[in-house]
């Protein structure tokens, strides 16, 4: 119908109008094909200004200060936060600490989510059901994770412990050790973050061609074989993207050793669960040394990024290779 | 800070009877406030709005209710948080001079921090302080204050000392169960450790004589005339008061007493139950938090006086930041929810245990016994530890000092450290912090 009355032009059709007839229109159209686009994402912008560069902004000027909460005053003093905290052995126990136990987190936790996509990625019955359950830990808030595990890690009363001692290994105080405590902090985020990733993984198998995986099973090849032969190297940049993103979170966790070192803001008597981010707030929100907090958060942001930049390169060298 | 901190956290009274309590709050301050335009008209100055901000359970409801009928210009409203926040945010709304309420709570574990930077509060002795002085013990009165006298703090309750013990478990060990015969055990701490090592030679199983050495380090320490500071110098290195601490509660720790159980855990809690064990240092406030966790042990717990005599951990004051609209108002509002008459009635309804000493003859507080612990004559137990306190300074870092200490203990009692290693690394720590 609209074919037969060109008096109407439909707001495409402005596009085609002579120049000549309306200029005023003609150069609106230009505007709007010009700058709406940057209206659609100025919402984003200003929002990531007040609360993202803003904030890091202000972060990086506090910790060129000391800076003390409650003073009066704050004194500049350039760099030395900077120079203090890289002869701080506290600083650097947390760094390890972090390190280490991100390590213990997200190498098992990848590597478990890949067999559970794998499993779900099967033809199982109430696949969605399956599906949605793998989410549960992560949608559990930290603090509730944190409080289960430290009953279950409980040296006396605890479930694990109880378990162990029905094969005669002795009690083992959680807490008190450094590998034990950071191994108990992975567990949890072990917990929480398989499920999610798993997902990740299985959005990516779906769109793996299922004529492979046919003509693999021709040929004869096992379901395990089917998963690291077919399966990992094509979804390669899912992987990639799990890893970064495992990284990121891994380098700032805080709520997890908090909570389950029964809120001790050093991580424990001799710090041996203290991450960096926990070293963070406990200069800043219980010595309200915010210069000092201040260049601890702008050191772990640099630390995070060179981590990202190190991750890509490797695993893009892997990914070539 | 941590034992504070956590202590803080939970050693209030639950606030179960909360909402409706709040109801009858509510209707109350509707029925104020109808009261209040009402008669407007009358007074030349309009309603008067103050917040008061306090964490945990103060048992304040009624005595709002109570004010705002007697004075029906004044409107309060009450902003109640978990310890930890509520001390949190009352830095940040000092730190940016707004947003803080016109009367705000200040539990002992924080105070120092705020008594350092007393520029930010109303001081009391500007608005009568010299008149009330005497309701408090000098200690009390002197924690709420800075270095330099300028009174930024009103005190509402104290914690005392004294220590409960587990009825039960001393008559398996062949020791006297009488709390009059307990007390005389340890009249000094020494004699206390060496009670502790005739109940470890009756090797009862899973059970210890004490919980670990926290609560004892600081029941030492606060009996000392010099603990952290000396003046407002941090003096950790060379005083007498923390070196005694240290060292008993490391002998204690050595003689196997400890049940290496660190308090606010869920060992801990479990073991006041299950009886991991026999004595634990324990203020006030203690009282409500083992009968929560040990429900069915009544009359297996009951209370002795503390060794040395004399000790307080917690309490709280009230204080009126700078930047409120009212100083006036609100510091009268302080001083009358902080008098003796309104502590009692506080102690009556919500337990907490008052700190104007001028209470302590009363028969509310003499005569009170708690049935839980076989009806001991708590009231009169711990006005005597509060009465005889000594006023020793506690400065702005002393809660994150004495964190640094207890974590050296705990290192010791794990066994990561000798107590000297241990101690090194205490006062490196503390060097740290700076004073």
């Amino acid at each position: 119908m609209t074919v037969a009355t060109p008096k109407a032009p439909a707001a495409g059709d402005r596009a085609i109008a002579p120049t000549h007839q309306a200029p005023l229109r003609n150069r609106l159209y230009r505007l709007d094909v010009k700058a709406s686009p940057y209206l659609y994402v100025v919402p984003f912008f200003v929002l990531f200004g007040i609360f993202g560069a803003y904030p890091l902004i202000y972060t990086a000027w506090v910790s060129l200060h000391k800076w003390g909460l409650l003073e009066e005053t704050h004194p500049w003093v350039g760099l030395a936060n900077y120079k203090q905290l890289l002869a701080d052995p506290y600083f650097w126990n947390a760094l390890w600490n972090t390190l280490s136990i991100l390590v213990m987190s997200t190498v098992p936790q990848l590597l478990f989510a890949l067999v559970l996509a794998h499993v779900l990625n099967q033809r199982l019955r109430g696949p969605t059901t399956w599906r949605m359950s793998t989410l549960l830990p992560n949608i559990t808030s930290v603090a509730a994770v944190a409080i289960i595990f430290g009953q279950l890690f409980g040296r006396d009363f605890g479930l694990i412990n109880w378990i162990l001692s029905l094969f005669d290994i002795g009690k083992i105080d959680w807490q008190a050790g450094s590998a034990t405590s950071q191994i108990a902090v992975a567990v949890m985020i072990i917990w929480r973050w398989t499920g999610y990733n798993a997902l990740i993984y299985l959005a990516a198998m779906q769109a793996v061609p299922s004529d492979l995986y046919a003509a693999a099973a021709l040929d004869g090849a096992s379901s395990n074989q089917q998963l690291w032969r077919i399966t990992v190297p094509a979804i390669r940049p899912t992987i990639i993207f799990t890893v970064l993103n495992s990284t990121i979170f891994g380098l700032q966790v805080v709520a997890e050793p908090l909570i389950f070192m029964n809120y001790s803001p050093s991580g424990g008597s001799d710090r041996q669960a203290q991450t960096l981010s926990l070293y963070l707030y406990e200069v800043g929100f219980t010595r309200w040394e915010f210069g000092y907090a201040s260049a601890a958060a702008w050191l772990m942001f640099l630390i995070i990024m060179i981590a990202a930049a190190v991750n890509f390169l490797l695993i893009s060298r892997l990914r070539t290779a | 800070m941590r034992p504070a901190s956590s202590g803080g956290g939970l050693r209030r009274r639950s606030t179960l009877l909360a909402a409706p309590v709040m109801a009858a709050a509510l209707m109350a301050s509707a029925a104020a406030c109808a009261s209040g335009s009402s008669g407007s008209g009358s007074t030349s100055d309009g309603p008067v709005s103050l917040t008061v901000a306090t964490f945990g359970e103060f048992g304040y409801k009624d005595l709002y209710k109570e004010y705002m009928t007697a004075h029906p210009t004044i409107k309060i409203t009450e902003r109640v948080t978990k310890a930890e926040d509520h001390h949190k945010n009352l830095v940040a709304h000092l730190a940016t001079n707004t947003g803080a309420a016109d009367i705000e709570a200040l539990e002992e574990g924080w105070a120092g921090q705020f008594t350092a930077n007393p520029g930010k509060f109303i001081d009391f002795m500007d608005y009568g302080g010299a008149d009330i002085k005497s309701q408090w013990p000098d200690w009390k009165w002197q924690r709420g204050s800075s270095a330099d006298g300028h009174v930024i703090g009103v005190g509402t309750d104290v914690g005392g000392m004294a220590m409960c013990y587990r009825r039960d478990l001393f008559q398996k060990a062949g020791l006297p169960t009488e709390r009059d015969q307990v007390s005389a055990l340890w009249p000094t701490w020494q004699q206390y450790i060496e009670t502790g090592k005739k109940f470890e030679a009756a090797k009862l199983p899973g059970t210890h004589f004490m919980d670990g050495p926290t609560v004892m380090y600081r029941s030492i320490l606060g009996q000392a005339q010099t603990g952290i500071y000396d003046g407002d110098k941090v003096v950790v290195d060379s005083s007498a008061g923390v070196k005694q601490a240290w060292d008993l509660s490391n002998q204690a720790v050595q003689a196997g007493l400890s049940a290496k159980i660190a308090a606010w855990t869920n060992d801990w809690n479990a073991g006041f139950a299950k009886g991991s064990f026999a004595t634990l240092a324990c203020p006030s406030w203690m009282m409500a938090y083992i009968q929560s966790q040990a429900k069915d042990a009544s009359g297996k717990w009951d209370i002795a006086a503390v060794p040395g005599g004399t000790g307080n951990w917690g309490g709280s004051w009230l204080t009126v930041p700078k930047q409120t609209k009212h100083p006036k108002e609100a510091t009268d509002l302080a001083k009358w929810l902080t008098a003796p008459e309104q502590q009692a009635k506080v102690f009556r309804t919500a337990g907490n245990f008052p700190s104007t000493t001028t209470l302590y003859n009363d028969p509310v507080i003499k005569d009170f016994v708690n049935p839980f612990f076989n009806n001991a004559p708590v009231g009169e137990i711990f006005s005597k530890s509060v009465q005889t306190m000594v006023p020793q300074y506690l400065g702005p870092k002393s809660g994150d000092i004495n964190t640094k200490i207890i974590d050296g203990l705990t290192r010791v009692e794990q066994g990561k450290e000798t107590p000297d290693q241990s101690w090194a690394k205490v006062l490196r720590d503390v060097a740290a912090l700076g004073s």
